[in-house]
């Protein structure tokens, strides 16, 4: 059993009377095969939605089961397939987001690998609700072994003719592409991603307008992360109400938790929304690790800012997160014991965005850089005096002022470091500061 | 970018010779090729080894001890990151995020996820690899 199915069998004991939806092919033998999928009703939420439903009752039905976008932002996904004009003479495009970049996200790679029919039947769904005919699956250029495992999967579903022209016997076509990235974390924005499938550089574009009016190729866009598409299925096939009843108010169903750092055990939990942080951290993911105390936990991806401890009583939704000044980003969770250096920790998040700003705007090519050089400063002991004080200024004049949110989650992330850590900054400061 | 993967996999590198015919091939500007090139840190416009290890240095790995790894292989191969060992066997780099964070500390070794990496298990890739 490989590493990955280990984590996976951790949940199956914790929560056996949990409803997994997401997750439920996980860690089975052969489960990314379509005679696999075809064995649980696959394909028949596909079927059902080509059969006895119109494009905008699929729209209204997860419209009504709160299914929100669960690569970061949260955003209703029925109403976000409702901006698409219909009237537009143009051809629509559907776009998978596989670019799984943001750190301590890891759920997607499971889905790709795993269970690629899931998706596959996701997008067929999607396509036919906002009335497009071919959809994009952009991965990240190192997931190859994903890479294979989808291709692999889209190559046996046109065999079987649940893609291509006239699929399950209906009138409807719809061709799916697979496409590998190359390694830029900017990518997963989604405009950036849309300029990667060009084939340019990827640079965010300014919205607006927006890709549901202008996306790839300058033609009406959805663009869905894999783990939202990978629930639709399940929604159309038991409905609605049973989806929203699953999680909490406004976050409808489960959602794919990667826990990692300093827990026992590392890997993907499938939980409800309501789920606590400190149930996830301790009731699921085993604890910390060799027993030591909670000083830090990143709750969604390290853009989010940083909570202490008093703070994992939270509910792991959008807006319970929201309400404490974080958020639930891609769902990455990073748990950090009481030997963290914190300053070291925000130079490693520093450090990170430093690395991965694609450089279009200068408040984040240039700021990121300078956070990181300050904060480093601070680490080794060579801070300057005010390097401390410049510190929030910095990052809060990188924040709202960038095209994309990458300039916001430098702002957010290394300046939560700063201001719940402060006193382990000024320490630093004390030990010895360079007079220069 | 399908067909600079294309390239690669045959060439090892995007070199500035083949960016002139990629460009001439689509009949686009030669800037557009090596722009695109230059910004993804999947392209290389060096030759690596034929052993690639990508160590990732981000928070989850960084905190289960990604620094001892990356020391250990510089030590071992004596090559820093962004280098080859001189007999073209090795190279080493250091990277962010492969979104595998429940195998750290890991690295990406050619096509493969390596996980929960120590001195052990490094010793013992080098020497499959020597």
């Amino acid at each position: 059993m490989s590493p990955q199915n280990k984590a996976i069998g951790n949940i199956d004991q914790k929560i056996i009377n949990m409803e997994k939806i997401v997750s439920r092919h996980f860690g089975q033998e052969n489960s990314h095969r379509l005679t696999h999928y075809l064995k649980d009703k696959g394909y028949e939420a596909a079927r059902k939605a080509l059969t006895q439903m119109t494009g905008p009752q699929v729209i209204d039905e997860v419209k009504r089961s709160n299914l929100r976008g669960l690569g970061g932002a949260g955003f209703p996904t029925g109403t976000k397939w409702s901006f698409i004009p219909q009237a537009n003479p143009k051809p629509k495009y559907l776009v998978i987001n596989g670019d799984e970049g943001e750190p301590g996200t890891f759920k997607d790679k499971y889905i790709l690998e795993q269970d690629p029919h899931a998706l596959l039947e996701g997008i067929i769904i999607t396509c036919y609700a906002i009335g497009s005919h071919k959809a994009y699956i952009y991965i990240r250029g190192e997931y190859i072994k994903s890479l294979e495992i989808v291709q692999g999967a889209v190559d046996e579903a046109y065999k079987g003719k649940y893609l291509g022209k006239g699929i399950m016997g209906t009138g409807f076509d719809i061709d799916v592409v697979v496409h590998p990235g190359a390694g830029a974390y900017i990518c997963g924005e989604e405009t950036a991603l849309l300029e990667s499938l060009e084939g340019k550089k990827g640079f965010p574009r300014l919205k607006p307008p927006f890709p549901a009016v202008v996306g790839l190729f300058g033609c009406p866009t959805v663009i869905n992360n894999v783990e939202t598409i990978a629930c639709v299925p399940p929604i159309i096939n038991k409905g609605a109400e049973w989806f929203a009843k699953l999680g909490s108010e406004k976050n409808g169903g489960n959602r794919l938790f990667c826990v990692s750092g300093h827990v026992a055990k590392p890997g993907v939990y499938e939980l409800p929304h309501g789920t606590t942080l400190r149930e996830i951290i301790y009731d699921h993911a085993g604890g910390i690790l060799n027993g030591r105390k909670l000083k830090a936990v990143i709750p969604g991806g390290i853009s989010a800012p940083v909570l202490t401890p008093d703070q994992i009583d939270v509910k792991m939704d959008f807006d319970s997160l929201k309400s404490i000044g974080s958020m639930a980003g891609s769902g990455g969770i990073i748990v950090m014991d009481d030997t963290t250096d914190m300053v070291w920790a925000a130079m490693i998040t520093a450090r990170f965005f430093a690395d991965e700003s694609c450089g279009q705007c200068s408040p984040c090519r240039e700021g990121s850089g300078w956070v990181y050089r300050n904060v480093k400063r601070l680490y080794h002991g060579h801070a300057r005096p005010h390097d401390l004080n410049n510190l929030p200024g910095i990052v809060n004049n990188i924040g709202g002022n960038t095209i994309c949110a990458f300039g916001d989650a430098v702002s957010m992330s290394v300046g939560s470091y700063v201001s719940k850590f402060r006193s382990e900054f000024e320490a630093k400061i004390k030990e010895r500061v360079c007079q220069i | 970018m399908p067909l600079l993967h294309c390239v690669q996999e045959k060439e090892g590198l995007i070199a500035p010779e083949t960016e002139k015919n990629i460009a001439e091939y689509l009949e686009i500007p030669v800037v557009h090729v090596h722009e695109v090139v230059s910004f993804y840190h999947l392209f290389h416009q060096k030759k690596i080894g034929k052993c690639h290890f990508s160590v990732c240095q981000t928070t989850a790995c960084a905190l289960r001890g990604a620094e001892e790894v990356i020391d250990h292989i510089e030590q071992r191969l004596n090559i820093k990151p962004g280098e080859t060992t001189p007999d073209g066997k090795f190279s080493l780099s250091v990277v962010e995020c492969l979104g595998a964070c429940e195998l750290a500390p890991m690295m990406q070794c050619n096509k493969e996820y390596k996980g929960f990496l120590d001195k052990k298990k490094i010793d013992e890739l080098i020497e499959k690899n020597s």
